[in-house]
């Protein structure tokens, strides 16, 4: 390792225009002519639209056009579709609903968009969508998925009957009955994971431009994944051929999944800055953002985990309704069936596994892959139903998972997962090493005495990353391949620029990604530049989400800089009259070893671009560019472990003590990491004990800005203990797992495990609030037990 | 709707703009001045993204009128930095990685450099109280409280 390689702490290269408030977002995008949009948007959560009169709006001074449903249908932009096709037990494909971009004759969720207004300036369009007239008539609502699957509920889609989009299921149902038929102790739960609001600091943007004279659009845009939102404006959109669009996706003020998407928003820009001949701008206002990015979550399952008499676990049945809200976003159907019953089996060896899933509409927004997506759900499962059964078998939480841990690798699980590598038991034990376990008993005894409750809880988390093998995917419904591209071009003078299909918006790609090529070739970190987020400059890519960056997007430029090697040492060969084998890369050198023969590796550059001197045949230049396909994903894994004060008299929880350690195979920057660790900690913090989406029983949004929905922020959350155990993952060149969502997906069963146990009752749901916490005291009896 | 003449002076320069009445001191930094770096998170006063200081008050300028800055001294993230040299929040905050996307960080640092002019040795729980108002989806705060802590420590020691 170097000080700049793999392993380095390196100061992130982006963090100079970041803290000097020169981030290039795109809000911070300003074209010339540009105009503004304003969505007029539902006020009701499912409603026909009888009719539009925008006669009052266009009238307003400073208004251009208002646009509506019928006319984008017209111009022939088409629906926006789910990419992931899940087929019902049954073998029905799923019931996939229209979804238009604008509303034509129905509205189903509170702000969905009905018209557009393309003003002068925001002010104006904003004033001009609230004169925009719709003739709503108001149909009934439900928000709740269990409500919608009642027989009389209102139905959402036509061709989605009792509104179940698919029914589905995975496993061996009646080996799993037997299996906990003749269990000694089954353990049963119902379990809700509650809906959240992805809530990145920068609210989604777009800035679109139709150039007439060379039918070209241009789009700016917050996008997690540009070259994607490319390939579905223009293959399923219709927006504009691939070769007429170009997609930028500037920096980016974070994703967490909710940027995945293309919403309506995106599309509706590019097609009013066509009818305009204008530079359409949109930016969602925070309620906007509520309102309509892609919420995360939303389950509510029913388990039975059963074990034998020696607290080996002999099956596992789970049923779960998932909530997908009005319409199927782009990878909706995945989260809850390939990314949630797929990990089911958790840290531990399980025979018998079977769960049922069935996806439901309702008239909320649409909710799909938000930090950890399907994987947290899971996790929150496995490990409340863990630490329960421990309760109720009166043995030690971490003992009976030390009982059922997978110890051999690889692992083949009943739910398609091939765990590769792992050692969770070293996860576990530096966990509670760090957390100073043995220590606890004296710390609540002190706690008592201050006449406070103090609790433990742990969560042995598993997960899934590095999306994904494509034939497998495929196999599976996926719609695209889920690999990555990177292209690696050496300049005449040596400096290196690397272009790379995965996006950064947060995540420190461009110091975290040249470390990689620093460390290859012994070159100085500032001679190597990462390019990425427009579609123009950078090869065909598939975006950053599923922790898959490092596994996947890192593993690409690994081999592009693989041909980038033997090209050099070609040259290197030929120029200095020796064999490839002999020629080494070190210290800013093409040498060959053992002797004193060398050349700059600026000179290599040089000589590749001049071409005077190369071997037969070989063509000028030095780029090279690879397409990597992962053989399997990859399985972060790891134990955290939470310790919680709760004040039985007002039911208020403090964090004293978080600690994870994590398997993440292959670490490039440890800072970076760390950092990554901390914000999906908090994010599972803020999932636990503060955030809540609410939607009362008509649709509507009771939780729509930050003074109703709680965020975490400072004063709610420790510092984190964050260590690492490290398998590699034999899987891609590096040994990489990926480490963006662990936190989000290991964390909140640590948090109510360790309120649970300080409180005493396993019947608490998510999130955690002091109200809860305390009514939960009250009702199991024991909130006189502080002593 | 006409437009007030309004003339303040900005990270210490001089500084005439035109706006309509309505209009925040954010929208015009932002889109009348280009100052980019304060941002808009909520446009209600709860996230903090959008933080500056008028006349050596922090405030949240999605809640204060481009007309209030007639005669007033506005500092902005811009104007942290001096010929090229990184105020020591914002070295800190680089040296740690207290910061991700980048998009709460300009409120968060103008936030601090307020702390520390008012409070040049914060506890830990002061700093978090202080910052409660500038919501980070990205980092859980954690780097982001020792950098200020260090930048505070450092401070006290150019002193």
């Amino acid at each position: 390792m170097t000080d700049q390689g793999i392993g380095a702490r390196v100061k992130r290269k982006e963090d100079k225009r970041f803290t000097t408030g020169h981030g290039k977002y795109t809000d911070d995008v300003r074209m010339e002519n540009q105009a503004y949009a304003a969505f007029v948007r539902s006020p009701f959560a499912h409603a026909e639209i009888k009719g539009i009169d925008k006669s009052a709006a266009e009238a307003m001074e400073g208004v251009i056009a208002v646009l509506t449903g019928p006319e984008l249908v017209a111009d022939g932009i088409g629906n926006i579709i789910c990419g992931w096709a899940v087929t019902s037990k049954d073998g029905s494909p799923m019931n996939m609903g229209a979804w238009s971009a604008l509303a034509t004759e129905k509205v189903r969720y509170v702000g969905d968009a009905a018209a557009v207004v393309i003003a002068e300036s925001d002010a104006i369009a904003r004033r001009a969508a609230e004169a925009v007239e719709v003739d709503y008539a108001e149909l009934p609502a439900v928000a709740v998925a269990s409500k919608a699957l009642a027989a009389g509920a209102p139905q959402i889609h036509d061709n989605a009957p009792g509104n179940l989009i698919y029914d589905w299921e995975i496993g061996d149902e009646a080996a799993t009955d037997a299996a906990l038929a003749g269990a000694a102790h089954v353990t049963e739960m119902e379990i809700t994971n509650n809906r959240l609001a992805p809530n990145p600091m920068e609210p989604r943007s777009a800035v679109a431009t139709y150039d007439p004279i060379e039918e070209h659009y241009t789009l700016y845009t917050t996008s997690q994944n540009p070259h994607v939102a490319r390939l579905v404006l223009s293959a399923f959109y219709q927006v504009a051929p691939e070769n007429k669009l170009r997609v930028v996706a500037p920096d980016v003020g974070g994703g967490f999944g909710s940027k995945i998407y293309i919403y309506p928003e995106e599309i509706t820009c590019l097609w009013a800055s066509m009818k305009t001949g204008r530079s359409v701008k949109w930016t969602s206002d925070r309620s906007e953002a509520f309102m309509t990015d892609a919420h995360g979550r939303d389950h509510v399952t029913t388990a039975k985990l059963g074990f034998d008499a020696d607290n080996r676990i002999v099956g596992f049945k789970v049923d779960t309704i998932a909530n997908f809200g009005a319409y199927m976003s782009l990878f909706s159907s995945a989260v809850p069936t390939y990314l949630y019953a797929t990990l089911l089996s958790g840290q531990y060896d399980i025979a018998n596994i079977h769960c049922n899933v069935r996806a439901v509409y309702t008239n909320t927004v649409p909710v799909d892959a938000y930090r950890g997506a399907g994987r947290p759900e899971a996790c929150y499962l496995v490990e409340r139903m863990m630490e329960t059964a421990a309760r109720e078998l009166g043995v030690e939480p971490t003992e009976l998972r030390r009982a059922n841990f997978i110890r051999e690798f690889p692992h083949q699980t009943p739910v398609i997962m091939a765990y590769d590598a792992g050692d969770f038991e070293a996860n576990l034990d530096q966990a509670l090493a760090a957390a100073d376990v043995a220590g606890f008993a004296a710390r609540k005894a002190e706690s008592a005495k201050r006449g406070v409750l103090r609790g433990l809880g742990f969560s042995s988390y598993i997960e899934a990353c590095g999306i994904a093998p494509s034939a497998a995917v495929g196999s599976l419904g996926a719609g695209v391949g889920l690999w990555e591209s990177a292209e690696v071009r050496v300049n005449a003078v040596g400096t290196i620029e690397v272009l790379t299909g995965s996006h950064s918006h947060g995540q420190g790609h461009e110091t975290a990604f040249a470390q990689v090529v620093a460390d290859r070739f012994d070159l100085p970190l500032d001679s190597i530049s990462i390019v990425h987020g427009d579609t123009d400059t950078v090869q065909m890519g598939m975006g950053t989400y599923g922790s898959r960056s490092g596994a996947v997007g890192l593993s690409a430029i690994v081999k592009a800089l693989d041909k980038v090697e033997a090209k050099v040492k070609k040259i290197a060969a030929h120029v200095l009259e020796a064999s490839e084998d002999d020629i080494v890369i070190e210290g800013g050198q093409v040498k060959v070893a053992g002797t004193d023969k060398a050349m700059g590796w600026h000179e290599v550059g040089l000589s590749a671009y001049t071409a005077h001197n190369l071997p037969e045949g070989m063509e000028p230049g030095l780029k090279e560019t690879a397409f990597y396909d992962p053989a399997n994903f990859t399985f972060p894994a790891g134990t955290y472990i939470c310790e919680v004060e709760v004040d039985p008299e007002t039911g208020v929880t403090k964090i004293e003590r978080f600690t994870c350690s994590d398997d993440f195979g292959t670490i490039i920057n440890p800072m970076i990491v760390e950092g990554q660790v901390h914000g999906g900690v908090a994010q599972g913090i803020g999932q636990a004990m503060l955030e809540q989406v609410v939607y009362d029983d008509d649709g509507q949004l009771i939780t729509g800005s930050y003074m109703d929905y709680t965020m975490p922020r400072a004063d709610d959350v420790p510092f984190y203990d964050v260590h690492h155990a490290s398998t590699t993952c034999p899987n891609n060149p590096l040994g990489i797992k990926g480490c963006g969502e662990a936190g989000a997906i290991g964390t909140p069963p640590a948090v109510i495990n360790a309120i649970t146990d300080a409180i005493g009752t396993n019947d608490l749901a998510m999130p955690a609030t002091p109200q809860a916490v305390w009514s939960a005291l009250q009702a199991s009896g024991k909130s006189m037990a502080a002593e | 709707m006409s437009k007030t003449h309004v003339t303040t002076t900005i990270n210490g320069t001089r500084t005439e703009f035109l706006c309509e009445a309505n209009e925040t001191l954010l929208t015009v930094l932002r889109d009348r001045l280009h100052l980019t770096g304060a941002k808009e998170g909520c446009g209600s006063g709860d996230c903090g993204a959008c933080s500056v200081t008028l006349n050596g008050r922090l405030v949240a300028s999605c809640l204060v009128l481009g007309v209030e800055a007639e005669g007033a001294e506005i500092t902005t993230v811009e104007g942290m930095a001096e010929g090229g040299e990184l105020h020591p929040l914002q070295q800190k905050f680089l040296d740690l990685a207290a910061l991700q996307c980048g998009v709460c960080t300009p409120g968060i640092l103008v936030a601090a450099k307020a702390l520390l002019e008012k409070n040049p040795d914060p506890s830990e729980q002061e700093v978090r109280y202080w910052l409660a108002g500038n919501l980070c989806r990205c980092t859980g705060y954690d780097k982001i409280i020792k950098a200020v802590l260090a930048a505070a420590a450092d401070l006290r020691g150019a002193a």
